[in-house]
């Protein structure tokens, strides 16, 4: 297996490549590598924006053995909660690392002046940024960059955007222009060490132990995956066919969660989108599903006749949440221009959406004025919002220097914590359908929806039982550290069973069986806990804003005490696994 | 005459998911390789996924340019247009990646070409039908 890390020292422009047989050998790669690597060089207490905060990069053993398995982990310090920064990108990231010879990477320091790094298999060159520095576009950027350098079709572009550069709290950084390290601050962690982008250009083979059972087992993953419905989903309109069931089960969060039905969903459907706006699709590297569904928007120059311009814009279900019913947006129109907006400056869309909606109340109750926000912010009216999001950039006012800082700390600020909905810290995502989504993302490892997907348990049991759920949610979560370890997209976990799993290692020489993944995964949760903590992660400081109680789920009304008991339990189960 | 040829069948289905590269790397079955190395054909982005993805590889010439650069007859013509590769010919001269005219032969790491000899294995992985391998008059 690979386990070449390439460490990079932005502080001194130096960098090493060392043989880490050791971590591997124990911890496969993907986040169980990954972890060791954070632990072994970041200071939890450190800065996230400053000096000492680390970067680490590190892909899975199947890739790029195998299709599906084109994720990268990235690990950091979140400047958004102050505590464990986790998030996985597509995109050719993770074949680029791979084929430059790479099981991860890690970035160190801090440039001092604006760079960008290429890397090229065992070569990196740091380039001067300074022109680029102030290009707020990431579309440009990358574009930039991808006509300067080498390695067209064999490399990743990973860039910021003025999001970044201003240090907003969870800007992302984006890759293959449509794919990004989307949560907890990346590219503000980017932007704080004067790091423009990230090019990794990979040309590189390796033969397998095994050959003919390599090419047998190769096959029949491609085949489930093509034949079976295992991924169908994904194939057709894309993850924005859960707007509708999710808008009928009352579990759309809508207007910053004062509903959870939006008389808009229809217009802003999956469905909708298919059928007006969807211009192409495209894929991962090595992914023959091509989930990433582009809208094409034709907008006409008003003051010019017959002068159009038509931009690509990537929609999902999470965008369309956020951006779509949480700001009451019902014009498709609209809420493309406003993925177009973030997607550009390197913004989180969860997040903004989710700030966006709470000054949108706050707004209206009086908390703030329209001397804080410069435009008079309405739920429904995109143009106003349009505007406020380069107002995240352009910080023209102290209100939005606080808004780049997250709804938490704006909350704390202005008020409107009720209403404030982050947990965690972190912005919301798109599932108010019951305990197992909030749940699930309050002791979430890196707080996403996607940790144990608690909205799929609640779409599944009836009655919940704290408990139960709990260790449903804990299971979960320590089988997708094995498929975080691989790295796997999740979308393809019905695709990677444990059986599969175990007979996909074998050509490459890997012994390995279902008892040891699970003991891995559960190896790796509870390391990933012991970091938090020292990180101070705390069950007993984590607050649920009043909102969630007062709009109907799925499941009713939730209960407070019920959430309790449920955190309790686990606090104790914390208890246990970090003595 | 008729000879089997990879084609493309339509350019603007093409998703960029580069599954036919890594089928070109595993094509010999003695030595199927994990990667891209050996790759005989490129999925790249059209400045940018914005603007869609194709691939490159090479056209089939009757009277093909790398083969006359070639000073150690590494490349031979192949009956019916493209190129026979014999690697323990080549001195990795680079001379046939520069004269290609389409820019279809690639750069392995050892410095020797890496180039499409119309075998068809990447088109049984094509998921989009983007290419195919088909009969085509000569």
């Amino acid at each position: 297996m690979r386990s070449n890390v390439l460490y990079i020292d932005l502080s001194k422009y130096k960098y090493e490549i060392i043989n880490r047989k050791d971590l591997f050998d124990e911890w496969i790669g993907g986040i169980g590598v990954g972890i060791q690597l954070l632990k072994e060089e970041l200071n939890p207490k450190a800065d996230p924006l400053g000096d000492e905060n680390v970067i680490v990069f590190a892909v899975g053993p199947f890739t790029p053995a195998y299709p599906l398995a084109s994720k990268t982990v990235a690990l950091f310090k979140s400047p958004l909660t102050g505590n464990l920064g986790e998030s996985h990108a597509g995109g050719r990231t993770a074949t680029s690392i791979a084929n430059a010879g790479y099981g991860a990477m890690v970035i160190k320091g801090k440039s001092k002046k604006p760079v960008y790094i290429v890397i090229e298999n065992d070569k990196v060159h740091f380039r001067d940024a300074r022109v680029l520095w102030g290009i707020e576009d990431s579309l440009i950027v990358g574009r930039i960059i991808a006509e300067k350098e080498g390695g067209r079709g064999i490399r990743t572009v990973m860039r910021i955007g003025g999001g970044g550069e201003k240090l907003v709290r969870y800007a992302c950084v984006t890759t293959e222009t449509y794919r990004h390290f989307g949560r907890l601050g990346l590219g503000a962690v980017f932007g704080s060490k004067n790091l423009k982008a990230l090019v990794v250009i990979g040309r590189g083979g390796m033969q397998p132990k095994d050959k003919k059972g390599y090419r047998e087992v190769y096959d029949k993953i491609y085949k489930i995956t093509l034949e079976s419905d295992a991924m169908q989903k994904y194939h057709l309109i894309g993850t924005a066919v859960n707007i509708l069931p999710l808008n009928e089960l009352r579990s759309l969060p809508t207007k910053n969660l004062k509903s959870t039905r939006f008389e808009g969903a229809e217009e802003i459907s999956g469905e909708s989108f298919a059928i007006y706006n969807l211009g192409r699709r495209i894929a991962c590297n090595h992914c023959p599903i091509a989930c990433i569904h582009i809208a094409a928007l034709r907008e006409p120059y008003e003051q010019e006749k017959y002068f159009y311009k038509t931009i690509m814009i990537s929609y999902d279900y999470e965008l369309i949440y956020s951006l779509g019913s949480m700001l009451g947006i019902h014009s498709r129109e609209g809420l493309l221009k406003l993925i177009q907006k973030v997607e550009t400056y390197t913004l989180d869309a969860i997040s903004t959406g989710v700030c966006l909606a709470w000054a949108t109340e706050a707004l209206e109750k009086g908390l703030i004025s329209e001397d804080d926000t410069v435009v008079r912010l309405l739920f429904g009216d995109y143009d106003a919002y349009l505007k406020a999001i380069d107002y995240l950039i352009k910080q023209p006012t102290e209100f939005y220097k606080i808004l780049a800082q997250g709804v938490e700390k704006a909350s704390q600020v202005y008020g409107g914590a009720d209403f404030a909905l982050a947990l965690g810290s972190n912005e919301m995502a798109g599932y108010h359908t019951g305990y197992g989504a909030h749940i699930g993302n309050l002791i979430g490892l890196r707080h996403s929806h996607l940790d144990a997907a608690g909205y799929s348990i609640d779409q599944k049991v009836r009655e919940i039982k704290p408990k139960e759920l709990v260790d449903e949610l804990i299971k979960e979560e320590k089988w997708r550290q094995v498929l975080s370890t691989l790295v796997v997209c999740f979308f393809a976990r019905k695709v990677y069973t444990s059986e599969i799993i175990v007979e996909a290692f074998k050509p490459l020489g890997v012994e390995i069986d279902e008892d040891k993944l699970l003991k891995l995964g559960e190896r790796i949760y509870v390391e990933k806990l012991r970091l938090k903590r020292k990180m101070g992660f705390d069950v007993k400081s984590l607050r649920i804003p009043k909102r969630i109680f007062e709009t109907e789920t799925l499941h009713g009304k939730l209960n407070k005490e019920l959430m309790d008991e449920a955190l309790n339990y686990y606090a104790k189960i914390v208890d246990d696994m970090s003595s | 005459m008729t000879v089997k040829r990879l084609i493309i069948k339509d350019i603007e289905k093409c998703v960029g998911c580069s599954l036919c590269m890594y089928a070109c790397a595993r094509k010999f079955a003695k030595k199927p390789e994990i990667g891209i190395d050996s790759s005989g054909i490129l999925a790249v982005s059209l400045s940018g996924f914005e603007r869609g993805a194709t691939v490159i590889f090479c056209r089939a010439c009757t009277d093909p340019p790398c083969v006359q650069v070639c000073p150690t007859n590494a490349l031979k013509p192949k009956k019916g247009g493209g190129v026979v590769f014999v690697e323990d010919l080549c001195i990795a001269c680079g001379n046939c990646m520069e004269a290609c005219t389409i820019g279809a032969i690639f750069t392995r790491q050892d410095g020797k070409p890496a180039v499409c000899i119309h075998c068809g294995y990447c088109a049984n992985y094509c998921p989009h039908d983007v290419l195919s391998f088909q009969e085509v008059e000569v």
